[in-house]
């Protein structure tokens, strides 16, 4: 199992990470973060396999991936 | 549990002031992880453009300079002259480098000044308001060509990686995109192989990454990427230019 670490009030929802992920685990949240955006979220942690395109995707550098 | 990603150290915690999906945070941090593998963060220097990469100076953990519009490489000569195991690299968006810094990137690279180039090519000047680049490709729609580029009128776009292949002076030119996972992978090879062609010597290298611009091209992150890969990958083809051994 992997787990995903997003850093919320840096991330500006772009959405390229949600793009890239296999099996289509991250969308963006309903909540704004304090710069007015949604930031990105994972949808079910346990299916993640830590393959880390969304992180090498991110153009903030918001996502950290371990397994 | 072992980290298999995270944020280099050698990209500071300021968060980039860039538009949402942008692609120069990537590239920023391909050039970051680049010179963090290599070990010589504290012998480097990094110019900053003027443009919407103007701020680099904020974003890199590293010595950083600013230079006047288009004069990041003349700055780096002097950088790396002075002091030739400093490592240097300038970091230029398209109007910097091929319009009016055209001049300063082709003498550096004919003099083989032993510096590398990053050189961000999203076809449109960003930070002014999305008028018409030397890259803007034919019919491509911007505030100052809004019936697209007309080459009859405005020429034709300039290919620099080719250009400035055909100099002597040069060792290392790529052209590389960051529209996908597999291209990230394969740029920061790129990246990585220019900052060593400059740390064996071997002079001049330049790596062209093609990258997008979602708010002056008027779309999406995603579809930006997408008009990428199908319309500026066909003007300026992917590969390794030149490589002196």
């Amino acid at each position: 199992m992997a787990k995903l670490t997003i850093a919320r009030e840096t991330c500006k929802g772009c959405g390229l990470c949600a793009d890239v992920c296999p099996r289509q685990l991250l969308a963006l949240s309903k909540e704004i973060n304090s710069r007015g955006y949604h930031p990105i979220d994972i949808t079910d942690q346990d299916k993640c396999i830590g393959c880390a395109f969304c992180a090498r995707m991110c153009p903030d550098a918001v996502i950290t991936v371990e397994k | 549990m072992a980290v298999v990603y995270e944020k280099t150290k050698l990209l500071t915690d300021k968060p980039l002031h860039y538009c949402p999906g942008c692609t120069h945070g990537i590239i920023h941090r391909l050039v970051a992880e680049a010179i963090d593998e290599l070990g010589v963060q504290e012998r480097t220097i990094g110019i900053a453009p003027v443009g919407c990469a103007v701020f680099a100076y904020d974003y890199f953990n590293c010595d950083m300079m600013e230079a006047a519009h288009g004069r990041a490489p003349a700055v780096a000569t002097g950088c790396k002259r002075v002091n030739p195991n400093n490592i240097v690299f300038t970091y230029q968006g398209d109007g910097d480098l091929a319009s009016i810094g055209a001049a300063e990137i082709t003498h550096a690279a004919t003099r083989g000044e032993n510096i590398t180039v990053i050189f961000v090519n999203n076809a449109i000047y960003g930070m002014t308001g999305g008028q018409m680049a030397p890259t803007t490709l034919p019919g491509q729609v911007t505030t100052t060509s809004p019936y697209g580029r007309d080459p009859a009128l405005c020429g034709y776009p300039i290919r620099v990686s080719e250009m400035l292949a055909t100099l002597d002076g040069s060792a290392y030119i790529a052209r590389v995109s960051v529209h996908d996972v597999k291209h990230i992978m394969d740029a920061k090879k790129c990246i990585r192989k220019a900052f060593e062609t400059q740390i064996a010597g071997k002079g001049f290298s330049l790596v062209e990454v093609l990258s997008s611009c979602p708010t002056n091209w008027g779309m999406t992150p995603k579809e930006a990427l997408k008009w990428l890969e199908a319309n500026m990958i066909p003007q300026y083809p992917l590969g390794v230019k030149k490589e002196v051994e």
